[in-house]
C-alpha cells in the first residue's frame, strides 16, 4: 500500500494541454474517485499515475518515490480496464495469473495465489473457463481478480463499470466497495457517474477541462458544492438553480419574484455587494411540499406541474416558474395532475447562493 | 455474403436471385475443379490411355504412382519444397507480423513514410525483380543454395500490410494492460498481440505456403542443380526430359497438391473462428 502524490501535474498534447497542473494527495489505503464529464482529463490522469501517459511536467511520488520516468512494470500498480481487457484466448487462471507473470513465485505459490484470488472474487467454478463463457460481471471480475493477485500498492480502474448493464452495475460497485473494506488498498477510480463518484469515494475529485474543481467526501460535496458545476454534477436530479440579482440586502428574483416568496428569509449571509447577479441553487431533495396551511417555511415556491415521475419511494415533479423550470421531490403518496398549482417551501439551510459571473460559491 | 447471413423469412419459398447465384457458384464450382479431377484422373492412367479423355479410367492404375516416388528425384523436390515453403512461412509469419505490429501500435517519426514505402514494393512485379535479386544472388554466392532460393520471400511487404490491418483492430487496453503486468514490448507482442490476431496469422500462412509451393520462375532461374530443385521446377523438368510424359507430370502433380490440401484443412478452422470478439466488449 502507498500513498500518492500528485504535484503540478501537467499533461500536453502538441499544442493542447489537457491536464493544467493538478495537485493530489491520495493518502494511504483511500479511495479516491475522479469524476468529471467525458474529456475533463481524469483518464489522463489516471493513465499518467500508471505510467500508460508521460508527464509533461510536474512530480508524481508512489509511497515516496518519484516514478515520473518508472515504466508501469516499475510501479507496482495494478490496473483494471474499461473493456476489462482479458486475454479471449487465456483461460481464467491464466488470466489471474498473467498478473504474476513478473513474480518470482514458485509454480505452486503462483497457483495458490490463483485459487485465493478466485476464491475471494467467487471465481472458483470458472478458473478452468475461457471469457467467452462468462457473463459481464464475471469478466469484470477476472480483470479486478488479474489486478488483486499481484498485491500492487495501488489499484486504478478506468471506468470499470461503464460497460456493464444497471444492475450488474450497482452489484459490482458494492462488490467493489466490500473488497476495498477488506483489502485496506489505495485505489484510484475514474468514472463520469456522479453516482458511483458518492457511492463508492472516500474522497471524490471533481475535474472539469483539465483541472480540480473541488476535493472533498461525498457529502460535503453534495452540501456545500464549491461552484455551479459541481453543484449540478453531484446528485440525482442536479441541483435546481434560479437567477436571481442582490439588491440593498435582499433578494430580487426578477420574474419569478411572483412565484417565488423569500420575504421570510432573515438575513443573506456573507457579504453580498448590490447588485451582484447571483445564481440560487436548492436541491429537489430539500423541497417540501406544501398543502395550503403549512406556511412555516421562509421560502415558498408556487409553481405550475408541467410532469410527474413516479420513482416507487417518491414522485419528482417539474415544476414551471414564470422564468424557467425546477424539479421538486414529492412523496408518491401524492398524485399529480399536469397544470394543477403547488407550493413547495424551503429552509434557509438549503438555499446555496452562487456567483453568476464566476459561478463560485459565496453563500 | 449478405444474402447468406440474413435470416431465411420462410423455408418455404426459394427467391429467384438466390437460384442465379447457386447456378453461378456451380458452374464456376465445375470450371474449378475439372482441372483437378482430370489431373487425379490421367495420373491414374497409363501412357497408352492419356489422350483418351474420360474422367473414369478404363483401367485405372497405380504404376504412376510407384514410379513417381521410387524415382528418387521426385522425393527430393518434395523434400525441398517443403523445407523451402515451410521456412520462409515461419519467416514471413514471424518478420511480417513484427514488423506490422511496430508499424500499428507503436508512434514513431516516419512511421508512414515506412508503412508507404513497404507498401510501394508490392506495385513492383515479380518479372522486374528477378534481376536484380539474381545479381545479388550471384553476386554473394547464393546460386545453387536453398538460401538463394529463399531469401527474396523471407518478409513480405502483403504479409506486413495484411498483419497492420488486423493489429489495428487489437485494442490498445490489451496491450496496456500486460504493460501494467509488467511484460516487455517482445512479451506483449507474443504473448498477447499475436494469439489476438491468430486468424489473420493463418491467412498468412496459407498464402505463404502456397505461394512458395507453387512457386516456379525463381526457383527455376536461380537453381541449376536438380538435387536443389523445387516440386513445380522439378516437374516442369519431367516434361522436358525426353517426351512429355503427362501421366508422369500429372502423378507428380496429384502428389503436389496433397501437402497444399492438408494446409488448408488444417487452417481455415483458424480462419473462421474469430477469437477477437470474446474479450472485449465495446
Amino acid at each position: 500500500m502507498a500513498r500518492i502524490e500528485l504535484e503540478q501535474i501537467v499533461k500536453r498534447f502538441g499544442s493542447l494541454t489537457t491536464v493544467h497542473g493538478i495537485d493530489l494527495t491520495i493518502e494511504d489505503g483511500e479511495f479516491v474517485v475522479l469524476v468529471g464529464p467525458s474529456g475533463c482529463g481524469k483518464s489522463t490522469t489516471l493513465r499518467m499515475i500508471a505510467g500508460l501517459e508521460a508527464i509533461s511536467s510536474g512530480t508524481l511520488r508512489i509511497g515516496g518515490e518519484v516514478v515520473n520516468d518508472h515504466e508501469p512494470k516499475h510501479r507496482n500498480i495494478a490496473m483494471v480496464f474499461q473493456n476489462y481487457a482479458i486475454y479471449p484466448h487465456l483461460t481464467v487462471a491464466q488470466n489471474i495469473g498473467f498478473g504474476l507473470y513478473t513474480s518470482r513465485l514458485s509454480k505452486a505459490e503462483k497457483q495458490a495465489r490463483i485459487r485465493e484470488t478466485a476464491r475471494t472474487l467467487s471465481l472458483e467454478p470458472y478458473l478452468e473457463r475461457r471469457p467467452a463463457a462468462l457473463s459481464g460481471g464475471q469478466r469484470q471480475r477476472v480483470a479486478i481478480g488479474r489486478a488483486m493477485v499481484r498485491d500492487p500498492v495501488a489499484f486504478l480502474f478506468d471506468e470499470p463499470l461503464s460497460n456493464l448493464d444497471a444492475q450488474l452495475r450497482a452489484q459490482m460497485r458494492l462488490e467493489i466497495k466490500q473488497l476495498h473494506q477488506r483489502l485496506g488498498s489505495t485505489i484510484v477510480f475514474v468514472t463520469h457517474d456522479q453516482v458511483e463518484a458518492m457511492s463508492l469515494a472516500d474522497r471524490i475529485v471533481v475535474m472539469r477541462e483539465g483541472r480540480i474543481l473541488q476535493v472533498g467526501a461525498p457529502m460535503e460535496l453534495y452540501n456545500r458544492p464549491a461552484d455551479i458545476f459541481t453543484a449540478r454534477f453531484i446528485g440525482t436530479p442536479e441541483m435546481n438553480m434560479i437567477d436571481a440579482t442582490i439588491g440593498d440586502g435582499r433578494v430580487d428574483l426578477g420574474a419569478n419574484a411572483a412565484a417565488i416568496d423569500v420575504s421570510g428569509l432573515a438575513s443573506l449571509p456573507g457579504d453580498l455587494g448590490a447588485g451582484r447577479s447571483v445564481v440560487l441553487g436548492v436541491r429537489p431533495q430539500e423541497l417540501t411540499l406544501l398543502n395550503g396551511e403549512h406556511r412555516d417555511f421562509p421560502i415558498r415556491i408556487e409553481g405550475k406541474v408541467r410532469v410527474a415521475e413516479p420513482h416507487g419511494s417518491e414522485t419528482f415533479v417539474l415544476l414551471d416558474l414564470p422564468a424557467g423550470q425546477i424539479v421538486a421531490r414529492a412523496p408518491s403518496t401524492v398524485s399529480f395532475k399536469a397544470g394543477d398549482p403547488v407550493f413547495f417551501g424551503a429552509t434557509a439551510e438549503s438555499l446555496r447562493i452562487f456567483d453568476k459571473q464566476t459561478e463560485k460559491l459565496i453563500g | 455474403m449478405s444474402e447468406s447471413t440474413k435470416p431465411l423469412a420462410s423455408y418455404g419459398t426459394i427467391r429467384p436471385g438466390r437460384i442465379v447465384a447457386w447456378t453461378i457458384l456451380f458452374l464456376g464450382g465445375i470450371v474449378m475443379m475439372t482441372p483437378l479431377l482430370f489431373m487425379f484422373s490421367t495420373s491414374l492412367k497409363s501412357a497408352g490411355h492419356v489422350y483418351d479423355l474420360r474422367l473414369i479410367p478404363d483401367q485405372p492404375t497405380l504404376a504412376n504412382y510407384i514410379k513417381v516416388l521410387s524415382d528418387g528425384r521426385f522425393a527430393r523436390w518434395f523434400v525441398n519444397s517443403t523445407l523451402i515453403a515451410t521456412i520462409v512461412t515461419l519467416s514471413c509469419l514471424f518478420f511480417d507480423s513484427l514488423v506490422a505490429y511496430t508499424l500499428a501500435k507503436f508512434e514513431f517519426p516516419g512511421r508512414r513514410v515506412v508503412f508507404l514505402a513497404i507498401l510501394s514494393t508490392l506495385m513492383i512485379p515479380t518479372e522486374m525483380l528477378v534481376i536484380p535479386w539474381y545479381l545479388m544472388a550471384s553476386k554473394l554466392g547464393w546460386i545453387d543454395s536453398y538460401w538463394g532460393i529463399m531469401f527474396p520471400g523471407l518478409v513480405t511487404a502483403f504479409g506486413v500490410f495484411l498483419m497492420k490491418q488486423f493489429f489495428e483492430t487489437v485494442p490498445n487496453d490489451f496491450l496496456e494492460a500486460a504493460r501494467v503486468d509488467g511484460l516487455n514490448e517482445f512479451a506483449i507482442w507474443w504473448k498477447v498481440a499475436l494469439p489476438l490476431v491468430t486468424p489473420a496469422l493463418s491467412a498468412l500462412a496459407i498464402f505463404t505456403f502456397l505461394g512458395n509451393w507453387t512457386a516456379f520462375f525463381w526457383p527455376l532461374i536461380v537453381t541449376t542443380d536438380q538435387t536443389l530443385y523445387t516440386l513445380p521446377v522439378g516437374l516442369s523438368s519431367f516434361a522436358v526430359e525426353q517426351s512429355i510424359q503427362w501421366e508422369l507430370i500429372m502423378t507428380g502433380a496429384a502428389l503436389a497438391t496433397i501437402p497444399t490440401l492438408a494446409i488448408f484443412l488444417f487452417f481455415q478452422r483458424y480462419i473462421v473462428r474469430g477469437v477477437m470478439l470474446a474479450g472485449v466488449k465495446g
